[in-house]
């Protein structure tokens, strides 16, 4: 690091904190144990911004900004948990939840959900939105691992993966909007496609879209911590 | 290819047109050519030739009206005919010399009266596809002054000057890009023309696309120089087939010219431009979106900053802007910003071009100075709704924007005012209704439409556009509830605030704007069961039945 560096020091949450130019404004907080809930963000991957519950408010701004993708500006103020973005952060989950057919209770993931974890941690005490209940269908074509679109956020954390990590890119998205979906290659059988059985997209799965076969019936804790350190010892070599 | 060179072939132009007696202007739009401008305009080549006479049979771009067409119009005596098809060719070509055809004759004094046309003031004069054309109505002079004897600086300075904004919609004023981009490090920039235009009803840009391709190109060479680029793209929307022939066609005429190419006009100046088309995504219109498009990417938008105008195609500084924004560059480096920021309203400056749709009695597209008031585009330009119906609401800036009702009609269109209403400016789509038109349908459609465009990327327009549309379908339905208006008044709060690019946050529009004017609409629907325009199917609750 240059001897340099410049630093900037700004206010999270009434707590003064310093940071390097370039940070973004969750790495800061998470330094200081100011938690921001994030599902679309992995430490390892590069952040899109998309699931919208890292949004944050910057006194003199009224627009909200997402904490994964803003940068540290000198002497800003940061807001992480005001009642307007706890409501904005309920109805995104809430939104999520009636999408597609996330039923806990039969899920592979139970007890190891981010997305039932953020529920409970954010009081989504229930959904007031219809529930959409798509027809959508289950790829259990691979040998070792399935594919639940039923149970799928499209926080594109496999695809980013397998894209960045392991090289292949066999995930995508195809279709827009409400359509959308992950698929594999040019949305051949998850089985049939160029995979190369790393099982990375597995790990970092946050809920029960993506699982281990040998696991079902079973507790299926996820381990996506090791993408940090595995970049840190390419970064190395 | 020099000043001298540019009026030389201008004066022949007008040589040759001087050896004609008559010019027959036939409008040669889509809307004219769905109606048989094509026919018609054989049947004058050919009566021409027959009669004897020296008549000049022109194609040329959109001329207004699109409800009036096909229209076709006779210079030097400016008789506008409208309604016209084959077998009036005749008689038109016989009239010449004489008394106009009264039968055909059309009177939209009123509707053009209060215009001003800048970025349409070739629209009805040239032929598309003839750059000689262009060049004897000044075209390609603002380039070589701005290659001959301007800076760079001196060109961001007098577009800054003029007060233009960005005319996409936003309203950013485009001196302000121009000058970011040019300041923003590298050797490689790149200027990108968005042709993207895709809100229901409008159609400015393809107009200018097609019916004066080169004044889009000249603006874009302008920028080009002005901001230091040596690459554009002109990224138009695949269900434009005219506007991309149009275009490639004028783009091979400007490098024959040497208008575009290495060293154009014998200066150090490089430029050309590529011609990319859109897969029918209307939120590639989104610049971020836009240019993972370009570089062939799935188009979906990213946050920002960083702003193209620092990070944006291939991560080089990226100038984007509008269709109409680059038509009006040519205009400002000839007449000056003064010229330009002395027309419209305090801080919207210069005019704008409508496309008016609906119910209303001209359809078609306006060009009319900012500050205007929308009751004089809707009553005099536009001629009012049809006979025994009252107006209801004008629907500006297309899904994005909001419904402005006709008690606010005595507002000024200008970037300011229509966003304080509710509305947005947006890229210039204007839809007229009337009383059978139903508000809450209409929210309906708007919030249908961005479902569908939504890209998906983020969760509260991906999931929120889609359980809004929901509840309006109830609502629509007679099966909603005051309970289900809470929900979509929250919701729409969520989207609007929370979702990642314009599309998503500004999709809530066109329903928070009903509901703020037309609630009463709503309420009918819910509480009374029933819809006061007479639009939607309102279903009897079973126990009712039974």
């Amino acid at each position: 690091m240059s001897v340099e560096a410049d630093v900037k020091t700004l206010i999270i949450d009434e707590q003064e904190v310093s940071a390097r130019a370039g940070q973004t404004i969750l790495q800061v907080a998470r330094e200081n144990d100011i938690y921001i809930p994030t599902l679309c963000h992995l430490d390892g991957l590069s952040d899109v911004g998309a699931c919208r519950l890292c949004l944050i408010e910057i006194k003199g701004g009224n627009k909200l900004v997402p904490a994964c993708v803003a940068t540290v500006q000198e002497g800003m103020e940061v807001s992480t948990d005001t009642e307007r973005l706890r409501k904005h952060r309920r109805t995104i989950l809430e939104l999520l939840f009636a999408e597609r057919n996330h039923i806990c209770s039969v899920c592979v993931s139970n007890g190891h959900c981010e997305l039932q974890t953020l529920a409970q941690e954010q009081g989504v005490t229930h959904v007031r939105f219809p529930y959409r209940n798509p027809n959508l269908p289950v790829d259990a074509s691979h040998e070792r691992f399935t594919a639940d679109h039923n149970r799928c956020i499209l926080c594109t954390r496999c695809v980013r993966v397998c894209a960045e990590i392991e090289g292949a890119h066999v995930w995508d998205v195809m279709g827009r909007g409400i359509n959308s979906m992950i698929i594999t290659d040019l949305h051949e059988d998850w089985g049939a496609s160029s995979c190369t059985r790393c099982g990375k997209c597995v790990q970092v799965c946050p809920t029960g879209a993506l699982f281990d076969k040998s696991k079902i019936g079973s507790d299926h804790p996820k381990y996506p911590d090791f993408l940090p350190y595995l970049n840190l010892m390419r970064e190395a070599q | 290819m020099t000043i001298e060179e540019l009026e030389q072939i201008a004066a022949s132009v007008q040589r040759e047109n001087a050896a004609f007696d008559y010019e027959v202007n036939v409008c040669m739009d889509l809307a004219c050519v769905s109606q048989g401008a094509d026919k018609l305009k054989e049947a004058l080549v050919k009566s021409a030739e027959a009669s004897g006479k020296k008549v000049l049979v022109r194609r040329t771009g959109c001329m207004g009206p699109c409800s009036h067409g096909p229209l076709v119009r006779v210079d030097p005596d400016e008789a506008l005919y409208h309604k016209v098809h084959a077998g009036h060719a005749r008689a038109i070509v016989a009239s010449l010399g004489g008394p106009p055809v009264a039968e055909l004759q059309c009177d939209l004094n009123e509707h053009f009266e209060s215009q001003v046309r800048v970025v349409l003031e070739n629209a009805g004069y040239i032929d598309p596809v003839k750059i000689d054309d262009y060049i004897a109505r000044d075209g390609y002079k603002a380039l070589l002054t701005v290659l001959t004897e301007m800076t760079p600086s001196g060109v961001i300075h007098r577009v800054t000057e003029s007060g233009l904004r960005g005319r996409g919609g936003g309203g950013y004023p485009t001196g302000l890009k121009w000058s970011t981009v040019a300041k923003a490090a590298g050797d490689m920039k790149y200027v990108v023309c968005n042709g993207d235009e895709g809100d229901p009803g409008a159609f400015m840009d393809r107009s200018v696309m097609e019916g004066d391709p080169h004044r889009v190109i000249e603006g874009m060479a302008i920028a080009a120089y002005a901001v230091g680029a040596s690459k554009g793209f002109i990224y138009v929307r695949a269900e434009y087939p005219v506007a991309v022939s149009r275009l490639t066609t004028a783009l091979r005429e400007a490098r024959r010219r040497g208008l575009l190419g290495n060293n154009v006009c014998n200066t150090p100046f490089n430029f050309d431009v590529e011609i990319r088309l859109g897969a029918g995504a209307f939120v590639c219109g989104e610049e971020t979106a836009l240019i993972a498009s370009i570089e062939g990417k799935r188009g979906t938008p990213k946050p920002r900053p960083p702003y193209p105008a620092m990070s944006g195609l291939w991560g080089k500084p990226t100038l984007i802007n509008n269709v109409e924004t680059y038509a009006n560059i040519a205009p400002i480096v000839r007449n000056g910003g003064r010229w330009f920021f002395n027309m419209g309203s305090e801080r919207s400056k210069g005019t704008k071009v409508f496309a008016l749709t609906g119910k209303i009695a001209n359809t078609g597209l306006v060009e009319v100075p900012m500050g205007i008031k929308l009751r004089e585009i809707i009553e005099r330009i536009g001629g009012g709704v049809p006979a025994g119906h009252t107006f209801k609401a004008v629907q500006t800036g297309g899904p994005s924007g909001g419904c402005i009702p006709a008690e606010m009609l005595d507002i000024g269109v200008s970037y300011d005012a229509l966003l304080k209403v509710g509305s947005i400016m947006g890229s210039g789509g204007m839809i007229v209704m009337d009383d059978t038109s139903c508000m809450v349908n209409v929210a309906r459609f708007f919030v249908e439409f961005c479902m569908t465009e939504s890209c998906g990327k983020c969760i509260p327009c991906r999931a929120g556009t889609a359980q809004m549309f929901t509840l309006l379908t109830r609502i629509c339905d007679g099966t909603g509830t005051m309970d289900d208006l809470e929900l979509l008044e929250d919701l729409c709060s969520t989207v609007k605030e929370a979702s990642l690019c314009g599309l998503g946050q500004t999709a809530p529009n066109p329903v928070l704007s009903t509901l703020k004017y037309f609630r009463n609409e709503y309420i009918e629907h819910i509480v009374h069961k029933r819809c006061p325009a007479g639009v939607c199917t309102i279903q009897v609750p079973s126990e009712v039945t039974a």
